[in-house]
């Protein structure tokens, strides 16, 4: 099993529900406390495993707001494993989610260094690395209802952007979708074979905004006598 | 990146504590200059060692869990960072037994061969050291066989320095110590230069393109999502002005470079006496420490592209 997420760039609305939902279920699960320092204060920061930022795609009058959450990509060749001296981080053979042993962690900073992604965050309230767990106990727990049985994030979403599933079933959910709308990893070139994929926009016919008729005085007069009747 | 005090501190001490020990070792198999007595020779070892040691535990200050700092040891077979504390213990012993073999005037070969081997071992660590920060593809400046050869070359030169120094305070000859220390310095420096050169070409790396996939058109950053700092800026949010980065180049080659070469021909002269090769250890030891402020510094990590960097 190779477990991860997909995230549908073309519908992602930039709510931040997602990293709300993470925040909420991880603080309270085996990884948790997520910390926050001065959560009311003036410099408000804390850990967080999904964080949402918002890019601006190509010049006006083509530009195009993306939004972009990114948690752990739960690569297949994760360089964060590879260098934690303390064997603290490790990747799970049986579904590939990588994970951070809080009793073994020495907190040296050494794995976020090795993220492109930036994933990991350093919880300076334990002295501890965090990072994304998939909801590894949230999507094993035999209590909850099969539908609920996914991280909070995919939950969560009201727009639906979010999938999770097993990449290594090529009829997967999540592999067939990734297949017909050319989901991507981020960053390929550094080789880290990412799990999680996203999908571009779609391609859409260009909806005219130009409401100034054309043809001249009998258009125009056309146009506000068929508003009228429209009336 | 955020420069990080106590590892500047302790790459710069264990550097020229490792560098020490081996030169000690050749100075030693060689009777350069006359030759250190044997009381010498232990007590330029144990300041080695010491150097060496006050590095690791200051180490350990850049730990935000330091009691689990002991399991450090046990990757040895992936991480550099693991392999590098292993290389530092096994030295130990081995350091301790030439030094033993020494004082207790052990038969040659037994000195000679745990020499060697120590200088090895001192050479293996440093060489870890700066594969902890080669081995990063997330950081374009410091994914470079430069940087291993950086650290070898400038541990080396401070740790001929000290060399220097206990040859004049010994009143030894001090020309072969001279001809030894400016030849790693020359070398130091011109890796170093090397290396600066190398870095202002950006180089084929990723872009905020590649790092959002939205490849066909110009990409800018809108909002970073977050109100204040995260870890992710505080830890690699840190950035030096491009004229700053230029000025700290010329205090690494002025002090660390120039100045201890200066101080060689000082000493050559007999000129300055003790207060020259002081002056010459100082400036190396600072000068390198600058050097690694500015290692630090200057490395831009990936993870910029998404708090709006173009590239890295």
């Amino acid at each position: 099993m190779r477990l991860g997420l997909v995230i549908d760039l073309d519908v992602c609305v930039g709510c931040h529900a997602c990293a709300i939902a993470c925040k909420e279920w991880n603080a309270s699960g085996t990884i948790g406390p997520l910390s926050d320092y001065q959560p009311y204060g003036a410099e408000p920061s804390g850990v967080w495993f999904n964080r949402i930022r918002h890019f601006e795609m190509d010049v006006y009058p083509n530009n195009k707001t993306v939004n972009f959450p990114m948690s752990c990509m739960h690569c297949e060749d994760a360089d964060c494993v590879t260098v934690c001296p303390t064997g603290a981080s490790y990747k799970r053979p049986e579904d590939g989610i990588v994970l951070i042993d809080q009793d073994k962690c020495m907190g040296c900073n050494y794995c976020s260094w090795a993220c492109p992604y930036g994933a990991r965050e350093l919880d300076r309230s334990s002295g501890t690395m965090k990072k994304c767990t998939l909801c590894v106990d949230r999507i094993y727990d035999q209590e909850l209802p099969v539908e609920e049985r996914q991280p909070a994030c995919v939950l969560t979403c009201p727009a639906h952007a979010r999938m999770f599933g097993d990449f290594d079933d090529p009829d997967s959910a999540v592999s067939r979708t990734v297949r017909e709308r050319s989901g991507y990893p981020l960053m390929p070139e550094l080789n880290y074979n990412p799990t999680n994929q996203y999908l571009p926009s779609r391609r859409m016919p260009v909806i005219p905004v130009d409401t100034k008729p054309k043809g001249g005085l009998k258009a125009s007069i056309k146009q506000f006598a068929n508003k009228l009747v429209r009336r | 990146m955020h420069p990080a005090f106590s590892v500047i501190f302790f790459t710069v001490a264990s550097g020229a504590g490792f560098g020490l020990f081996s030169l000690l070792f050749l100075a030693d198999m060689f009777k350069l200059g006359g030759g250190f007595s044997q009381w010498q020779l232990v007590a330029g070892g144990l300041i080695a060692m010491g150097l060496v040691v006050f590095g690791l535990l200051a180490s350990t200050f850049h730990l935000a869990n330091p009691k689990n700092a002991w399991r450090a040891f046990s990757r040895f077979r992936t991480s550099w960072l693991s392999r590098e504390g292993v290389f530092a213990v096994v030295f130990m012993p081995l350091a301790l037994i030439y030094l033993a073999s020494i004082m207790f005037d052990a038969p040659l070969w037994l000195r000679g061969t745990f020499g060697f081997l120590t200088a090895v071992l001192a050479w293996i660590t440093v060489f870890s050291t700066g594969m902890i920060y080669a081995c990063l593809k997330t950081i374009r400046q410091w994914n470079t066989p430069l940087v291993p050869a950086n650290y070898l070359a400038l541990g080396y030169a401070s740790g001929s320095l000290l060399l220097l120094l206990g040859a004049v305070v010994a009143g030894l000859d001090t020309t072969p110590f001279i001809a030894m220390s400016a030849l790693i310095i020359s070398i130091a420096a011109v890796l170093k230069a090397i290396y600066y050169f190398w870095i202002r070409s950006p180089g084929l790396t990723p872009t905020i393109n590649t790092a959002t996939g939205l490849t066909r058109a110009k990409v800018k950053l809108l909002d970073t999502g977050h109100t204040h700092g995260t870890f992710l800026t505080q830890e690699f949010g840190f950035r030096i002005a491009r004229q700053q980065a230029g000025l700290f180049k010329v205090i690494v080659f002025v002090v660390g470079f120039a100045l201890p070469g200066l101080m060689l021909v000082w000493v050559f002269n007999q000129q300055g006496g003790q207060a020259a090769a002081i002056i010459a250890v100082v400036a190396g030891l600072a000068g390198a420490a600058v050097e690694r402020w500015l290692f630090f510094a200057e490395a831009r990590h990936v993870v910029n592209l998404y708090h709006g960097a173009q590239r890295c």
